[in-house]
């Protein structure tokens, strides 16, 4: 091995590891504010991934349609609930926000995408119709029970990953597909090729990180759900919502896990049952920040992604297990800490 | 209990139907495959290959199950014994993974059912008794490639392929055939399907100066090295094995794939061959009704293995009949010895000719290699 070589991994982790970052943040976000452990998180990201590769095609992809679905659920589950209050605001609002926005977006892509626009317009469709995704599903899913234990809402996240598996199979196919570069270019870094595509995904990962950290000390909804994730309880007897800050949670995380979906589509193959994996190594990052640290979850998937570049050249084969096996030590060491407690 | 009780009763009353020589005349044959799960780009095709068999054999209705078993051993070993007890199949083909087959061979073996799997499963499994073999075994296709490499003058190779039985396969193919062919491994690099990167492999394998690389993985997870050994510069022949033969890997790898070289089921290019080869009609014929149905360029090398199973059973079923009627043992016995001993069956994926010892049956007319240009695959001329 040489300098070269050095720096290459070192690229190609830093690459991956920025991708992770945002994962890992996105499954600390909503872990903070609901107690959800984020499964379907990868999903997310193989649906932002494989509309884009259909977009790319000019095809309308099957998602807008299952946003349809997803929000006529959502529309009947607030039907339901709807019979209590009979509040005309309530319903006007249910129309509009599940029946409506779905609408608007499917009606959308069914004329935008035949048109061939450039790929950034593109990548925007797409990122547009996952994120919604994230408000029915915690709508769906999650809302009804979102007094329950953290082990139910765990079950509750294997039970979205696979319903969620299931569909992507049927709407994307068994083979993977890949989508075309956000942008073609790229330049040398003395020995280094950079491309276009891994720069922007070092600035998305910075933007993110930066948007995420305005939203939560400038913004009234940002502190309501940094209030949620001190105390849930608590924040409920001052006033916060805690319904408008799950959703609120749901959504960010899709739209951060559509925007990875877009940016790693065009450097990998993407299956409908990738993102799993992908989101996993997301959650070895937020385990190493104990769950809880944004700035530390984010460190710990650059990690991530650098002991994965250089296991895979050194020793390709036991690759996962050395970065899965990460979170053991981290384990250990965070079980010395902490003073033992009932799940609550 | 009283299930128990009740399925004597029906087992008897059925026994009494076939003494009386009235016996259930559909034949039935049960196929497991997984239509879900990591193996459902071999699965899908298959499903859609079993649409287009014929609804009758020498004038027996075929009455088909299909069941999802998602790949996994256990699913398939409860399919199988279900389609053994429930349906009383007189075939039982699948599944595609060779783990999942190799629990169907053992159900078949052990209730004495003909059974066909669509993976190459080992020599200890088709050793058995009941077990026929689908797909090439891995050899036939490795000789076929490792022949060419060495007219192609390589003799240092890399291997990047899947970490899982199948890159270890074909790694296994390179060190031990190989050898003959004067082939030496100097690089043994292994990537999941769902990574996000390949380049430690690549650069791996490409730090040890190799004259050629051989990538062993299927269907577009094959892409992955395929662009990243190119993206690196490096300009020395690639060989693909054939689980990466799909239109899919050639869409997503591009430009990266023009002059790589694949082992292949001669059915992907049924057209290209000379009009005296033993597997142009049939691979013609599928490839017509299955694209025909499908859509131009839909044709896998997977779909087409049950179509084999259909040109087998439309040769070795009459035999069988002379003997024993469909639905019973003696028919099963009857219709395992005439797979055996009715071939050779000119076939789209080859010639098979099954006999006792030797249940994979195909032989070097069942692996051509070819290369691809324009996002279209071509017969090589060797």
């Amino acid at each position: 091995m040489d300098a070269t070589i050095a720096t290459f991994l070192i690229q190609d982790g830093l690459t991956n590891g920025a991708i992770y970052a945002l994962l890992g943040l996105a499954i600390v976000l909503v872990f903070a504010v609901t107690r959800v452990i984020f499964i379907p998180q990868g999903e997310f990201v193989a649906y932002g991934a494989l509309t884009l590769a259909i977009l790319d095609t000019g095809q309308v992809p099957a998602t807008p349609k299952l946003l349809l679905c997803f929000g006529a659920v959502a529309f009947l589950l607030d039907l339901w609930s709807w019979r209590r209050s009979f509040a005309m605001r309530d319903l006007v609002k249910n129309i509009a926000l599940n029946l409506g926005l779905p609408l608007a977006i499917y009606g959308a892509v069914l004329y935008l995408a035949p048109l061939q626009l450039p790929s950034f317009i593109r990548a925007l469709i797409a990122v547009s119709i996952i994120a919604p995704m994230g408000l029915y599903v915690y709508r769906i899913a999650y809302r009804p029970l979102a007094d329950a234990s953290v082990l139910v809402l765990l079950i509750t996240s294997v039970g979205v990953h696979l319903a969620m598996l299931g569909l992507g199979l049927i709407f994307f196919g068994p083979e993977g597909l890949r989508a075309a570069p956000l942008h073609d270019g790229s330049f040398t870094l003395g020995p280094l090729l950079v491309t276009a595509q891994s720069v922007l995904i070092y600035l998305m990962t910075i933007l993110i990180m930066v948007g995420l950290y305005f939203f939560f000390e400038k913004t009234l909804l940002g502190k309501a759900l940094r209030a949620t994730a001190v105390n849930r309880l608590g924040a409920q007897l001052v006033g916060v919502r805690t319904q408008l800050t799950g959703s609120t949670a749901f959504v960010l995380a899709a739209t951060i896990a559509a925007i990875s979906g877009v940016l790693l589509g065009p450097i990998t193959t993407i299956y409908y049952d990738t993102g799993f994996l992908i989101g996993l190594k997301g959650f070895v990052a937020a385990i190493l920040g104990g769950m809880g640290s944004f700035p530390i979850t984010a460190i710990a998937a650059i990690g991530v992604g650098m002991v994965e570049s250089f296991a895979s050249f050194f020793a390709s084969n036991y690759k996962e297990i050395i970065v899965f096996g990460l979170i053991v030590p981290v384990l250990i060491w965070l079980s010395l800490g902490a003073n033992h407690h009932e799940e609550d | 209990m009283m299930k128990k009780s009740l399925k004597i009763w029906a087992a008897s009353a059925l026994s009494l139907t076939l003494m009386a020589g009235s016996a259930l005349a559909d034949i039935t044959i049960g196929v497991t495959i997984p239509t879900t799960g990591p193996g459902a780009a071999l699965g899908i095709p298959l499903k859609n290959s079993i649409e287009l068999w014929p609804t009758e054999i020498a004038g027996e209705k075929l009455k088909v199950i299909i069941l999802d078993d998602a790949g996994d051993p256990s699913a398939a070993t409860t399919n199988a014994r279900r389609f053994a007890n429930d349906d009383k199949v007189d075939v039982l083909m699948g599944s595609a993974l060779t783990p999942a087959a190799i629990g169907a061979a053992g159900v078949a073996a052990e209730v004495g059912v003909p059974h066909f799997a669509i993976s190459p499963v080992p020599p200890q499994v088709a050793k058995g008794k009941w077990s026929f073999v689908l797909p090439q075994y891995s050899t036939v296709l490795a000789k076929r490639m490792f022949a060419r490499m060495q007219k192609d003058g390589v003799k240092r190779v890399s291997f990047i392929g899947f970490a899982d039985s199948y890159g270890q396969q074909w790694v296994d193919e390179l060190t031990k055939t190989g050898k003959d062919f004067g082939l030496e491994v100097v690089a043994d690099e292994r990537y999941a399907r769902a990574d996000t990167s390949v380049s430690g492999q690549v650069l791996k394998a490409l730090a040890a100066k190799p004259d050629a690389v051989f990538i062993g993985a299927s269907g577009t997870g094959a892409a992955l090295p395929q662009i990243g050994v190119r993206e690196r510069g490096f300009t020395g022949p690639v060989y693909v094995v054939s689980g990466a033969v799909t239109f899919e890997f050639l869409r997503i790898a591009g430009k990266a794939v023009e002059n790589t070289i694949f082992s292949s089921g001669p059915v992907m290019v049924a057209e290209d061959q000379a009009d005296d080869s033993p597997t142009k009609a049939e691979g013609l014929a599928y490839l017509k009704a299955y694209e025909g149905k499908f859509g131009p360029n839909t044709r896998t090398q997977f779909g087409s293995h049950v179509w084999d199973a259909m040109v087998i059973l439309q040769k070795a079923v009459p035999v069988a009949l002379k003997t024993a009627k469909p639905g019973t043992q003696e028919f099963r016995d009857a219709l395992r010895d005439a797979i055996e001993s009715s071939g050779p069956y000119n076939a789209t994926h080859g010639v098979f000719q099954f006999t006792p010892e030797d249940h994979y049956g195909l032989d070097e007319r069942g692996a051509v290699l070819l290369t691809a240009k324009d996002g279209k695959f071509m017969m090589l001329k060797d």
